[in-house]
């Protein structure tokens, strides 16, 4: 019997272009202040959301080139290039690197079986990722994670947090499974997916990023807003018409029995001015009120 | 044991240090640990720098051919055991330790160390480097505590706001940043290898520890974080670049220490809200103001606790100026 070494059951590289369903308005615009539906997060989670001025990523200079976590990279804008090694003497697949649009965001996917780094490494943006097959299906696991958003609304994800992701190539689309799981914030795991399209033509452009002060203020000044004094907290559910808890996330609003619970309390408007029909990048207009 | 807490329980001891000082604690805690079980683990950082992890604060080890430098020393118990570290490193002799502050679990290996550093190479015993208050501290023995060796303190203190040297090719800057963790504090840069060593006024793993016992108080621990964000490049993104070595906890740089300082910054604009309208310490403790930040940094047992870190933000942030 011959033995023969494992190679990649599907070869992921080329170009991706990202396709967006219900999550382009969180990834294109940007989630609305005080949406945290679709997230199971934890009471720590929800203060800090609602404490969380977004001023802070113009005030603090060190957030103005701050990029996506590796997790949230798969949410951002979301063009993609993969590429991997080979090595050649033994014809095996080292690593899979992946390169983001948003901030040139690399990362490296290790397939060689290398463990992750101990406890006192550095953590990075990308984190420290490692692949395995199962079957078809790519599943990756990544820790090393800074500490981060879970999404861009001041909704929190600790560098304790570890991601796994599930690729699966059907012809010309790409499907992405992503699991967080996060002890500081979270009390479920957060799962949701993600699709992506060949696109031999795509040129990812330099995204290029310098932090430059752009208002006056005294150093070290992070804005935040006292405990009960965030103003915009209801803005999402009046627009929605949604009740208030409901957007509030937590475990329970995941679920298909909670929109049973609030039938009688939503009350979509009859025009919709925010991202109700957004798709892509180009329909999501917005009508001021 | 520690003969500061012979004779006590183990129970009653903790209670009666961390009532005299929140950070005696971790002597007993340390105390009731067996030297010969703690892991030390040496952790190559940039450039000339390394730094060795484990039980007590971390030690900041540079090396090169004029021999070793030292930031902070650890625990007394753990001083032969982190010297068989640095000698995988370097057979040269220890010329240099700055002490980052006066705890014991940074200074206590100040006498092994200078002693078990010595070789044929040696002019001497290594210069030990402090801000002033670090000195004056261990030369004047807490209450019922017993005096520290006179080999143990700083020969080589600084009373201005910086103090710079050079060894093994590149300059090395120490900065005093008044009253934060505690009123003697340096933060330690290596300027070529870009590596900065924090002792205690970045712990990344919990809560700041204010000692006000000992000069600390939370605007200065602020501007001390800010200080060190001042101090700190960050490459591509703000990612990696300077490298910030913490007192405790995992090798860190600029973003991290951002993460942090916002933390602080941002409970301290809440404590001085509810201060100025009036509220008690239990009146705010009732409102869970760090709620948010407690399931990262916060602690319920241990010897810096949540509880402790709220009273001391409020009695920091309520002294009359």
């Amino acid at each position: 019997m011959v033995s023969l070494p494992v190679f990649a059951q599907v070869d992921f590289t080329g170009e991706w272009a990202p396709l967006y369903h219900e999550d382009g308005p969180e990834r294109l615009p940007g989630p609305e202040l005080g949406d945290y539906t679709e997230l199971p997060i934890n009471a720590a989670a929800r203060m800090a959301g609602d404490t969380y001025d977004a001023d802070r990523i113009s005030v603090v200079p060190e957030y103005q080139c701050r990029p996506h976590g590796g997790d949230y990279s798969m949410r951002g804008l979301g063009n993609l290039r993969v590429w991997r090694d080979i090595d050649q003497a033994s014809e095996k697949l080292i690593a899979f690197h992946t390169h983001m649009l948003a901030w040139d965001s690399e990362r490296t996917i290790w397939m060689d079986g290398r463990p992750h780094p101990p406890d006192y490494a550095p953590h990075t943006w990308q984190g420290f990722s490692t692949g395995v097959w199962d079957g078809n299906m790519l599943t990756i696991t990544t820790t090393h994670l800074k500490t981060n958003y879970m999404r861009r609304n001041g909704i929190p994800r600790s560098d304790k947090a570890v991601f796994t992701e599930h690729w699966t190539r059907h012809g010309d689309y790409l499907t992405v499974v992503t699991v967080i799981e996060d002890p500081v914030y979270l009390t479920e795991p957060l799962v949701r997916s993600d699709n992506w399209y060949v696109d031999p033509g795509q040129n990812i452009g330099i995204f290029g990023c310098e932090y430059a002060p752009e208002v006056p203020r005294p150093e070290g000044t992070v804005p935040n807003h006292l405990v009960g004094q965030n103003p915009f907290l209801h803005e999402f559910a009046n627009w929605y018409g949604l009740p208030y808890e409901a957007t509030r996330g937590g475990a329970e609003t995941l679920y298909p029995e909670y929109q049973k619970k609030i039938a009688n309390e939503y009350h979509p408007p009859d025009h919709c001015e925010r991202y109700c029909k957004c798709t892509s990048l180009f329909d999501c207009n917005v009508t001021s009120k | 044991m520690d003969k500061r807490i012979a004779g006590l329980s183990a129970a009653v001891a903790h209670a009666l240090l961390r009532a005299a000082s929140p950070l005696l604690g971790t002597l007993l805690l340390f105390a009731q640990t067996n030297p010969d079980t703690v892991k030390l683990t040496m952790a190559p950082v940039q450039g000339n720098v390394y730094v060795l992890m484990g039980d007590g604060g971390n030690i900041t080890v540079q090396t090169g051919k004029d021999g070793v430098m030292l930031v902070d020393t650890g625990f007394a118990p753990l001083a032969p055991k982190a010297m068989a570290e640095i000698r995988k490193l370097s057979d040269g002799p220890i010329r240099w330790i700055v002490n980052t502050h006066v705890h014991t679990d940074h200074t206590g290996g100040n006498a092994e160390m200078a002693k078990l550093g010595m070789t044929g190479e040696s002019i001497g015993p290594p210069r030990i480097v402090a801000q002033s208050n670090v000195l004056n501290r261990m030369t004047t023995a807490d209450p019922g505590q017993p005096k520290i060796p006179e080999a143990a303190w700083p020969n080589d203190e600084y009373f201005l706001p910086s103090k710079d040297f050079f060894f093994n090719g590149e300059a090395v800057v120490v900065y005093h940043v008044p009253a934060a963790h505690t009123d003697g504090d340096s933060l330690v840069f290596f300027r070529r290898s870009d590596v900065l060593s924090t002792g205690d006024v970045f712990t990344p793993g919990s809560y700041p520890i204010i000692d006000l016992a000992r000069g600390g108080s939370v605007q200065g621990e602020i501007d001390a974080l800010n200080r060190i964000i001042d101090i700190t490049v960050p490459a591509k993104y703000q990612e990696g670049g300077t490298m910030v070595i913490p007192g405790h906890g995992r090798l860190c740089d600029e973003a991290d220490v951002v993460e942090y300082r916002n933390m602080l910054t941002v409970i301290r604009d809440r404590f001085r809200d509810m201060i100025h309208k009036g509220m008690t310490l239990e009146q705010i403790k009732a409102t869970k103001p760090t709620l948010d930040y407690d399931t990262q940094y916060g602690a319920t047992t241990g010897f810096w606790t949540t509880d402790m870190f709220l009273d001391a933000v409020y009695k920091s942030l309520s002294e009359k100026k």
